[in-house]
């Protein structure tokens, strides 16, 4: 019950002071945003950080904003933060759609986006809708700023581009200036699950596509295959069949649990061409409500 | 190794002195004598240890008591002290339970909901409550009361 390995708990007020800790303790360190993740795995043993380093205390991080384009989340918002937010809403409804069918509520008050891209589980929720829009990730260090395309960040599973001692501050979405979105997402069953499969696709005016998969390759993966079939090219049957006859091509999926790699692929498929004529239809107002059910 | 800290549990304040690696579910049974919310699954998917901090419901499993430092905490016991609040009545007059352990949980998750949407429909009350499971009843007699208590006035 009680997690067993000890650690010492420190709580900067400061970006500074949090860099400053992350430099001296490297790997042995590890930040604390919304704890759904670090929390369970350092319990399961999984991680076993000398030094937990609480984010919460550093000022303006949970702000979501929209400046000149671009939508800026700080590493403290949460799905609800997300869900609840006007700016998202507006500007990218997509996202409060992906935000709503993560894990439960109670989960979703406390869990990050920043700290869902930083834990990088293959069937992560946040990864396939901010790929698919070229998200970036900025981090700083003592040493400096850097930012990362969403595309460089998953190195498989658990894995990013993140180095120790660096700290993710925001996350950073250009938005288009009109698009239709999607996010589809399988589960076992309704409500709190983990994704089976997912898919985000990204519609824009000229019949171009963005796509990206989840839960169905060691990491989030952007689908440019299935893109580059699409461009240019009115949503009829023909396209769509030959876009979901490219899937295989895109996916790696594994037999698990949660779902055979047979199922995920043909599911994968299904979920493409629902989420496609989906985002389509919403490019063009004419679409379902972002939210609503379509599996 | 020890931290100092506040935690104000249903109006109550508690200045405890505490191991890092303590959650705050195992603070507020262990140490502040609480026994409302449950130990489940200890990962956060079953919400028998729910408990609103600062108004929004968290899994206090995957809380540790010392981030909770100043925070407001109410668990079932801060619910309804004098007298059972409607939610409360509701699931009594539906006889929504049979063994309980889940109550606690859903009673917080309803509560949050209700503050929140003081008349939700059927998709909202399920959706609040996607994160509380009940092995006995199959939730339907749950949600009804609910959605009974979202009808008064």
């Amino acid at each position: 019950m009680t997690l067993t390995r000890s650690f010492t708990y420190v709580k900067p007020g400061s970006l500074d002071e949090a860099l400053a800790l992350l430099a001296e303790h490297g790997r042995a360190a590890a930040v604390l945003a919304g704890g759904t993740d670090l929390i369970s795995w350092m319990r399961d043993d999984l991680v076993a950080p000398e030094v937990v380093v609480d984010i919460k205390g550093l000022p303006g991080l949970e702000a979501i904003t929209l400046v000149d384009g671009t939508l800026r989340l700080g590493a403290l918002a949460t799905f609800s933060d997300v869900l609840r937010s006007p700016v998202v809403s507006a500007a990218f409804p997509v996202l409060a759609e992906m935000a709503g069918v993560v894990a439960s509520v109670g989960i979703r008050n406390r869990a990050t986006v920043a700290g869902n891209l930083c834990s990088a589980v293959p069937s992560n929720d946040a990864g396939p809708v901010l790929l698919a829009a070229d998200a970036l990730v900025q981090i700083a260090a003592t040493d400096g700023e850097r930012t990362i395309p969403l595309a460089e960040w998953f190195r498989g599973p658990r894995r990013t581009a993140l180095r120790g001692g660096e700290l993710v501050t925001r996350i950073t979405v250009p938005l288009p200036d009109r698009h239709g979105g999607c996010y589809l997402k399988l589960g076992r069953y309704r409500g709190e699950d983990l994704a089976q499969a997912s898919v985000a696709v990204l519609a824009l005016p000229g019949d171009h596509y963005r796509i990206a998969f989840g839960a169905v390759a060691p990491a989030t993966v952007r689908a440019a295959a299935i893109e580059e079939s699409l461009e240019g090219r009115p949503l009829d049957e023909a396209t769509l069949a030959a876009a979901a006859d490219l899937v295989p091509e895109v996916i790696s999926p594994i037999s698990d649990l949660r779902a055979s790699a047979g199922y995920r692929t043909h599911m994968c498929r299904v979920m493409l061409r629902r989420a496609l004529r989906a985002a389509a239809e919403r490019l063009a107002d004419d679409g379902p409500p972002y939210g609503e059910r379509l599996l | 190794m020890g931290h100092r800290v506040t935690l104000r549990v249903n109006g109550e304040q508690w200045d405890l002195d505490l191991d890092p690696a303590e959650t705050l579910l195992e603070a507020l049974r262990g140490r502040v004598g609480v026994k409302s919310p449950k130990v489940g699954c200890e990962r956060g998917d079953c919400g028998s240890c729910t408990v609103l901090l600062n108004g929004q419901t968290v899994r206090s499993c995957l809380v540790l008591a010392v981030e909770a430092d100043g925070a407001e905490i109410t668990t079932l016991e801060g619910i309804g002290c004098e007298g059972l609040a409607p939610v409360q009545r509701a699931l009594l007059e539906h006889n929504s339970f049979q063994c309980g352990f889940c109550a606690p949980g859903i009673v917080l998750s309803a509560v949050e909901l209700l503050a929140a949407h003081p008349h939700p429909t059927r998709h909202q009350v399920q959706e609040a409550l996607a994160g509380n499971l009940c092995r006995c009843t199959g939730y339907e007699p749950i949600i009804q009361a609910i959605l009974a208590a979202g009808e008064e006035p």
